[in-house]
């Protein structure tokens, strides 16, 4: 709930200046000379958003309690620090982003009710939020009939598309196609076996792999398993996978079930190292819970990794360290969360105007190439195109980028042939 | 399914996958232990069981790191010390919280189902911001990693055999005090009729105030145990509990041997099911399974005579 856009630093010297600033009452009293520049506020908001001289307002939407809380946390850090940048660079439209933070706490009814606050009482110009895609589909109503503007950073299974959304993770068959490409033919790889928590990411992924693989790779899914969210038993189907001993383990089992599977696949002596596992829901964050000892050697298929060797990732990576503490590790979904804020900032430049109508039609095209992945730009579709990557888990819970698409993957959230 | 495997395959399968179903067993024994005290002989419908193994696994992550800055030669031995940390750090807390909150409910038993149920609300919002909302993890010493090899196509997982090695262990002391020591002589006593109990000179408060720690304490070594094979997060201990009241009632809610008899047929009936469907329809069907029998036997399959 708070709209204080410092609130969270960490760094003891930040604080201490922070201090010394309260201290000194004419230091708030002075003006800051960098805002309040851009256009008229009549010109750049014809909607009656949370828009002043100085500030604009947007909201962020994520669970900071509950289950979710795990995973969410890094997307709202990401988010945070993207905005307090661009403050830095002289805000979006000569005005300072001013955030106000609502807690979806892991509750599908609460993520809506709290979007329709932020649009409707605090009239934001934007909401950088949600993470599952149940948390998603009960906001989509919400910003449809409000006519609000959704950045949405998790990599998802696709099937949906709205003027009202930019989609900043990948869609199935952009995560997924090309990793299964790589490993059929780097490993030769011919039989799979598929293991997934049991809800509509996994089961649509898996569907989009198992197309994938008969159709086009003319391999066989020797085994597909589902497991309840929050299963914590996997000695059977283990003993199932080495019964059936595919080239490939592929799996999207996710949460608490995530962290046993690998540490029973460890225990049962499935050596990653020579059984190859291919992954798309691990990243540098689950890891911390799983341990680097137990997943090393399994490769995973993301559009980042931490461990990204180009300039702007040289970049990023500190600055978040900086300002969230040394020990985090940053995700996929994290660097998503990142590009919501500065997509939009590029868009409203582009467009030259806050209104959602206008931010909606402007956004197919937007580049922005300060990306931590490299760049990224907005598809007609308000899906990223972005490069897919295999990267190798290793002990210290980093991955090795071991290989990456030539170009840019086009998103097509409604693949023909893989429904 | 098996047309192509040779004989010595499918009997290496089948026996890793007795195994399996021991694992499970012995998993839903540590865990269903704690509760079936705690229920079975108080009364009380602990929601927070889930959020005790959790301290418990945080207390072993807590010890692990100590050692890893300070000891790191005493390492390969650190889980046996974390394991009894776990034990007093679960039990002094479950002290604390049948002082404070448990002792006024005991007439009002499905009151203590809503307060244990804040409690355990509480105490995942405490985990989270004291140690962070992302999951943790444990870091094993060497010797618990891996499986040993009985032959070239049979392996058994050493954290499964250790789990069932504790469980044995903490069953049989368990059985033991309640059983056989003076103290468990007067909780049974307690169990069966409390005015009757207290007239004959035994302090029914601090009765229960010690068997609601040793509840929460047994919770708590099996949270540490199940560093090995689960998560460790603030809301980890939500993974395990719709499993431990399910074989606790249906074992019977006042029996320890019904709750051992109950994880049995619960874990083997699953763990087979597994193996030849799907994950979660072996769920289902376990489940269908357990809710006709309790139909037939509404009090669980072992039962204790009880005067009201």
């Amino acid at each position: 709930m708070s709209d204080e856009p410092n609130k969270g630093l960490q760094s003891p010297l930040r604080r201490k200046l922070l201090m010394g600033a309260a201290a000194l009452p004419l230091a708030s009293m002075l003006p800051r000379p960098s805002f309040g520049a851009g256009p008229a506020t009549a010109m750049v908001n014809t909607t009656g958003l949370a828009v002043t001289d100085t500030e604009v307002t947007v909201g962020i939407l994520h669970s900071a309690t509950g289950t979710m809380a795990i995973s969410e946390t890094g997307s709202i850090q990401a988010e945070k620090l993207a905005i307090e940048q661009i403050n830095a660079a002289g805000g979006v439209l000569g005005r300072k982003i001013k955030f106000i933070q609502e807690d979806g706490a892991s509750d599908w009814p609460t993520f809506a009710e709290k979007a329709k606050k932020l649009l409707v009482n605090d009239k934001v110009a934007a909401i950088m939020g949600c993470w599952t895609s149940a948390s998603r589909k009960a906001v989509l109503p919400v910003v449809e009939q409000y006519n609000g503007m959704l950045y949405y950073p998790t990599f998802y299974e696709g099937l949906e598309q709205s003027k009202n959304v930019i989609y900043t993770g990948q869609e199935a068959t952009q995560q997924i196609l090309a990793g299964l490409n790589w490993i059929a033919k780097e490993k030769g790889a011919k039989s799979f076996f598929f293991i997934g928590s049991d809800y509509i990411w996994p089961r649509t992924s898996n569907k989009i792999a198992r197309k994938h693989v008969e159709n086009v790779l003319k391999g066989k899914v020797v085994g597909e398993e589902y497991y309840a969210l929050g299963s914590t038993q996997f000695n059977s189907v283990i003993n199932k996978i080495k019964l059936t001993k595919p080239d490939v383990i592929f799996t999207d089992v996710v949460g608490g079930s995530n962290v046993a599977f690998y540490k029973q696949l460890k225990a049962a002596g499935v050596d990653l190292s020579k059984q190859a596992l291919l992954t798309i829901s691990v990243t540098e964050d689950e890891i911390d819970g799983i341990g680097g000892e137990n997943i090393a050697g399994a490769y995973a298929c993301m559009k980042y990794f931490q461990s990204l060797d180009n300039a702007n990732n040289k970049a990023f990576v500190p600055a978040f360290k900086k300002m969230w503490g040394e020990k985090t590790v940053i995700g996929d979904v994290t660097q998503a969360g990142y590009l919501g804020p500065w997509l939009w900032k590029l868009t409203c430049e582009k467009a030259g105007s806050f209104d959602v109508d206008k931010i909606a039609a402007a956004s197919p095209g937007v580049e922005f190439k300060e990306a931590p992945e490299g760049y990224v730009r907005i598809h007609e579709n308000h899906h990223l195109w972005s490069k897919t990557r295999v990267g190798r888990a290793k002990l210290d819970g980093q991955f090795e980028l071991i290989f990456e698409t030539a170009d840019l993957v086009e998103p097509d959230p409604f693949p023909k042939g893989y429904q | 399914m098996f047309g192509d495997y040779s004989i010595g395959d499918l009997g290496s399968i089948f026996v890793m996958q007795g195994f399996a179903g021991l694992i499970l067993f012995s998993v839903y024994v540590l865990m269903a232990l704690g509760l079936a005290i705690i229920f079975g002989q108080m009364g009380v419908i602990n929601m927070a069981h889930g959020e005790f193994m959790i301290l418990g696994a945080y207390v072993t992550w807590m010890t692990s790191n100590f050692f890893q800055a300070f000891l790191p030669s005493l390492f390969s031995g650190y889980f046996f010390l974390a394991m009894m940390l776990a034990f007093f750090v679960s039990g002094a807390l479950g002290m604390l919280v049948e002082w404070v909150l448990i002792r006024h409910l005991y007439k009002r038993p499905l009151d203590t189902l809503l307060a244990t149920w804040g409690l355990s609300l509480m105490l995942q919002q405490a985990y989270r911001s004291i140690f962070g909302a992302r999951e943790v993890g444990v870091e094993l010493p060497q010797w618990m990693l891996g499986s040993l090899k009985v032959t070239d196509s049979i392996e058994v997982p050493i954290n499964g055999v250790f789990v069932m090695g504790l469980t044995v262990l903490i069953t049989c002391a368990v059985a033991y005090v309640m059983f056989k020591s003076r103290w468990g002589r007067q909780v049974r006593a307690v169990v069966q009729n409390r005015i009757m109990a207290g007239a004959v000179g035994i302090n029914t408060e601090k009765v229960d105030r010690y068997t609601y720690a040793l509840g929460c304490g047994i919770a708590g070594v099996a949270g540490s145990a199940f560093t090995m094979i689960g998560s460790t997060g603030p809301t980890s201990g939500q993974l395990y509990i719709v499993d431990t009241f399910l074989v606790v009632v249906f074992g019977g809610a006042a029996s320890l041997l019904g709750t051992i008899a109950s994880a049995f047929s619960i874990s083997q009936t699953q763990s087979t099911l597994e193996f030849f469907m799907s994950g979660s329809m072996a769920k289902v069907l376990t489940l269908l399974a357990v809710v006709g029998i309790l139909m037939l036997r509404p009090q669980g399959l072992f039962t204790l005579k009880v005067r009201k």
